[in-house]
């Protein structure tokens, strides 16, 4: 084991990925501080991921969360050096993963990490059963074994009974649940999501996010799961990287980053979420002012504000607002009201 | 109009745009006429060039087993081809036709079912009846062994350049060459190395279907899903995992296609190396064709067009086939039964097919063809010797009477205007390796020629194109014929050119214009259909005729394609008029018919093949940039 704790189960240290001949080149010299279109224009070379650093807790799910070119993809490529990244250190389970020969790195890709790909890289001349065995299959697992784990993890997914099928014959968002069985076949410790519902339609995007939260609770791997829509790594994400241009501008929870966006960028991003749905009272709590009534309702601090809103029509008195058992502030049907107006700036966030 | 002035006006000063071509050919002209007659290069049978590679045939066939080169390598190859051709024509005169009749049929139901199956049972029986079982066999033996050789040693370069951008970009420009190369231009050089027969005609066959094995193969590889390839490589598969579990399998499909493509290129090459004595139905359509008696060829070429036509449906059949279809019980057992059947009737039923059953209509087909010839003739003659008066012989004795640098010159300023310094270069660098070879009189009558086949296919498939974009009924029935003609092999076209003119300079011409037109008529329909459905929509909604439709928007979106269509059909004419060398084309095909024939004018014809492959690469460079470069008002306006 590194110097890195074995509290982390991915840890990522300066990493860089630069496209291009002279790519060394770039990083020694200060071009690499250019705009990507300045760099490209003066170099020809392309920074995709510029400078990344982050952990991923065991057990987490860590989104990164980007538009399209902000380099995301090649980021979570490099994890496994399905990219080789131009500098930087990855250890994956305590292990430098950019240290790791030919043969080391396959081992790892075959029992540690596995990955969910956004158009599925499913086989089509191989029914849905060979598909989920394909990875036991080149660890040189016998027929009957590997099938055996196939049927398992298929109905794990869902998929009972399509075995003999072939991926054509699936509908889009069964076809990624063959992906999605085909990673969790190998038993890995981290999987790897890239934009992998992006192709399917909204309903059974949903039903999609909805299985990878189940997944997640039943067989609790580490998840890096990336993405463009906001509302997904809302939903998914414990800890969510906002990533622009190749650097990630924002880390931190759904709430951290709606309630206070690190710029400008962030906060164009999150604009549209219903705020309400995310927030907690810690953000819209005040102290209670002299003479206010303090018998009213009592509600956690973690409570998101939606929630509240019932807890408040059913009583006038300001809502008590508790963290560890000691009174951290009040809320009344006008503080909420106002919040639910947007008039409210979030600067009382950064408080 | 009234644009035209507002954009001409600030630029008065400046020369229009085709003031500087005007100018140039102006000067070309005037060149001409001044010095008209004087830098010829008349054609000098006893050359030093061709004595030189005649003497040079005569040693190595005197010292074919002394040196080493020979010795241990190249007799080598000869032996080890000769015995695998000796083996493939042995087994299949061992199953005689019962046995190759059911396997052959099982095989087709394997790959298509019941339909091929009988396809291929019909089409076998075919060659008994048409009285050619022997010689069909040997060119089947001959193109199974040149098909083997071809896939052996072309997919896995396919596989590795697929693979390589670096290997893709040495190899391309081989290939290219490769497949501008006339048929014939590869016999020469054989004979030299390989001596002449079967072994000399299946590495010649090989060799000219190699590249679509390589190119089809190479593309199948590298149109591979790219995410399942590295979702492979994700979960940790090897190189060599990835390739047979993943690539080779998705790439099935179209390899099936290059492996159809092989096929048909075999099927074409494999009558002309009958020149190089190789056996087979080649000796019977070259027989034919050096005597102009229709009635001896038709029968073989029906025989190669039946092969060609089975072949072709068995192997699109099995390219067709989904990504993970098996084969059913009952189409095993039926194909197996049909096996089974021809190989028990082996010794029941003689071997060789049956005399009876044959039809020999030699006589009737040369009564036919003297019919044709008698009561058209009015009307062929006309044809005949209107063109040749009119078009063809000002054309050539312009070329001839021109002097050589003046040729040269006018070659480069065309090539250097239409496809830019580089391709320029090459052409000028061919036109004058022509010169020095001694061949510069019969290349300029033989570029005569390919000019007015390449003029009139292109006009025909111009006009069959369009039609068939804008009209989709007639395209229906246009289809089918463009596909027939395609499977067809090249010399195949000189039969109907040979029973209508005769052998004169025509037959090659209109034999290259049939042979030319279907690929010109079918890139020209795909380029106008392949204009956006929107645009030609929002030309529709803005109130345009059909014509403005066709002339501003079709035709100028489908450029590209259609200038892909001049220079396949400059390339295939000049194919085809080589080949018309065996029917009175005369110029550089017929020095190198005469090669093969003639011991002593082995050197003539060498260089004359050698001639053709320079002046092919020549007409390809100046037309091939011209699909590639912007359009040039593209690039005045950037």
């Amino acid at each position: 084991m590194g110097d890195s704790p074995d509290s982390a189960a991915i840890s990522v240290r300066g990493l860089w990925k630069i496209f291009g001949s002279r790519a060394r080149k770039v990083l020694d010299s200060e071009d690499r501080h250019l705009e990507p279109a300045a760099l490209r224009e003066k170099t020809g070379c392309t920074a995709a991921v510029r400078d990344v650093s982050f952990e991923v807790r065991p057990g987490e799910v860590f989104v990164v969360m980007g538009l399209s070119g902000s380099g995301k993809s090649t980021l979570v490529r490099c994890l496994t050096r399905l990219i080789e990244p131009t500098a930087g250190t990855i250890t994956i389970g305590g292990e430098d993963v950019g240290r790791a020969s030919p043969a080391r790195l396959r081992e790892i890709r075959r029992h540690q990490v596995s990955m969910v790909f956004q158009h599925f890289g499913l086989l089509p001349h191989r029914k849905v059963v060979d598909n989920v065995a394909y990875g036991l299959e080149i660890q040189g697992t016998p027929k009957a074994d590997r099938h055996a784990r196939a049927g398992e993890i298929l109905s794990l997914v869902g998929l009972d009974g399509y075995a003999d099928a072939y991926p054509d014959q699936l509908s889009g968002g069964m076809q990624q649940r063959v992906g999605l069985a085909r990673a969790l076949a190998v038993d890995p410790q981290v999987m790897l999501f890239d934009e992998p519902f992006s192709a399917l339609d909204p309903l059974i995007r949903r039903d999609m996010q909805a299985e990878v939260v189940r997944l997640h609770r039943e067989v609790g791997k580490t998840m890096v799961f990336i993405t463009h829509d906001l509302s997904e790594a809302l939903k998914l994400g414990e800890r969510i990287a906002i990533m622009r241009a190749g650097s990630i501008v924002q880390l931190g929870t759904a709430e951290e980053l709606v309630g206070a966006p690190a710029d400008d960028y962030v906060a164009d991003f999150v604009r549209d979420v219903p705020r309400s749905h995310v927030l907690t009272l810690r953000w819209i709590m005040r102290s209670p002012e002299p003479g206010e009534a303090l018998d009213g309702p009592e509600l956690p601090a973690t409570t998101l504000v939606k929630d509240a809103i019932g807890v408040a029509s059913a009583s006038a008195r300001p809502i008590r607002v508790v963290d560890g058992g000691e009174l951290a502030g009040v809320v009344d049907r006008v503080d909420l009201l106002t919040f639910l107006s947007g008039q409210d700036t979030p600067a009382k966030a950064g408080a | 109009m009234s644009s035209t002035t507002a954009v001409g006006a600030p630029s008065r000063l400046r020369l229009p745009r085709w003031a500087a071509p005007a100018g140039v050919a102006a000067l070309i002209v005037v060149a001409y006429l001044v010095f008209r007659g004087t830098g010829t290069l008349p054609h000098d049978k006893e050359a030093p060039q061709f004595l030189a590679v005649t003497e040079l045939r005569e040693w190595i066939d005197e010292h074919r087993n002394e040196s080493p080169l020979f010795l241990y390598f190249l007799n080598y190859i000869r032996l080890f081809v000769g015995s695998l051709y000796d083996l493939f024509s042995g087994a299949l005169t061992a199953l005689g036709w019962p046995g190759l009749t059911g396997v052959l049929g099982g095989l087709a139901w394997l790959a298509g079912g019941w339909r091929i199956a009988l396809l291929a049972v019909a089409g076998v029986s075919a060659f008994g009846v048409l009285g050619l079982w022997q010689s069909s066999v040997e060119t089947l033996a001959l193109v199974a062994v040149a098909v083997l050789l071809s896939l052996a040693i072309g997919v896995p370069i396919g596989v590795w350049a697929g693979r390589s951008a670096r290997v893709r970009r040495a190899v391309t420009p081989v290939l290219d060459v490769m497949q501008i190369m006339p048929t014939f231009a590869y016999l020469a050089p054989l004979a030299l190395f390989f001596h002449i027969g079967a072994p000399a005609g299946a590495i010649a066959t090989m060799i000219y279907a190699i590249p679509p094995a390589i190119r089809i193969t190479a593309l199948a590889v590298s149109e591979v899903s790219p995410t399942a390839v590295e979702a492979s490589g994700s979960l940790g598969a090897t190189g060599r995992q990835t390739l047979f579990k993943v690539v080779l399998p998705l790439a099935r499909p179209t390899i099936a296609l290059a492996v159809n493509q092989t096929i048909m290129m075999a099927l074409s090459m494999v009558v002309i190396a009958n020149l190089i004595a190789a056996p087979g139905l080649g000796g019977d359509i070259i027989r034919g064709l050096s005597r102009a008696q229709v009635g001896i060829m038709l029968p073989a070429g029906v025989a190669v067009v039946v092969m060609a036509i089975v072949l072709d449906r068995m192997t699109t059949a099995l390219a067709r086939r989904g990504p993970h279809a098996r084969p059913r019980r009952l189409d095993l057992a039926a194909a197996g039964a049909l096996a089974a059947a021809g190989l028990a009737l082996i010794p029941v039923l003689p071997r060789a097919w049956p005399e009876g059953w044959t039809l020999n209509v030699t006589a009737e087909i040369n009564a036919v063809v003297r019919w044709a010839e008698t009561s058209w003739y009015p009307v062929t003659t006309f044809v005949k010797d209107q063109t040749s008066v009119l078009l063809l012989n000002p054309l050539e004795s312009l070329l001839t009477s021109a002097p050589w640098w003046l040729v040269a010159l006018t070659v480069l300023a065309v090539a250097w205007r239409v496809s830019g310094p580089r391709a320029a270069l090459t052409a000028l660098g061919c036109l004058l390796a022509i010169a020095l070879l001694g061949t510069w009189e019969h290349a300029m009558q033989t570029m005569t020629t390919v000019a007015l086949a390449v003029l009139i296919t292109l006009m025909i498939g111009l006009l069959l194109g369009v039609a068939a974009a804008r009209s989709p009924r007639y395209s229906a029935v246009q289809r089918p014929l463009l596909d027939a003609a395609q499977t067809m092999p090249a010399f195949v076209y000189l039969l109907p050119a040979l029973a209508l003119f005769e052998t004169t300079r025509f037959t090659a011409i209109f034999a290259s214009i049939i042979y030319a037109v279907p690929p010109v008529v079918r890139l020209v329909e795909d380029g106008i259909k392949a204009v956006p459905a929107e645009v030609v929509e929002a030309a529709v909604s803005a109130g345009s005729t059909p014509g403005q439709l066709l002339w501003k928007v079709q035709l100028p979106m489908a450029r590209r394609a259609i200038l892909l269509a001049a220079n396949q059909g400059i390339v295939m004419t000049l194919a085809m008029v080589v080949v018309g060398g065996l029917v009175g084309a005369g110029a550089l095909g017929y020095d190198v018919v005469v090669g093969f024939s003639q011991r002593t004018d082995f050197g003539l014809g060498f260089v004359a093949g050698v001639a053709t492959v320079l002046l092919g690469v020549m007409l390809d460079r100046i037309t091939q940039g011209a699909d590639r470069r912007p359009s040039p008002h593209r690039r005045k306006s950037t």
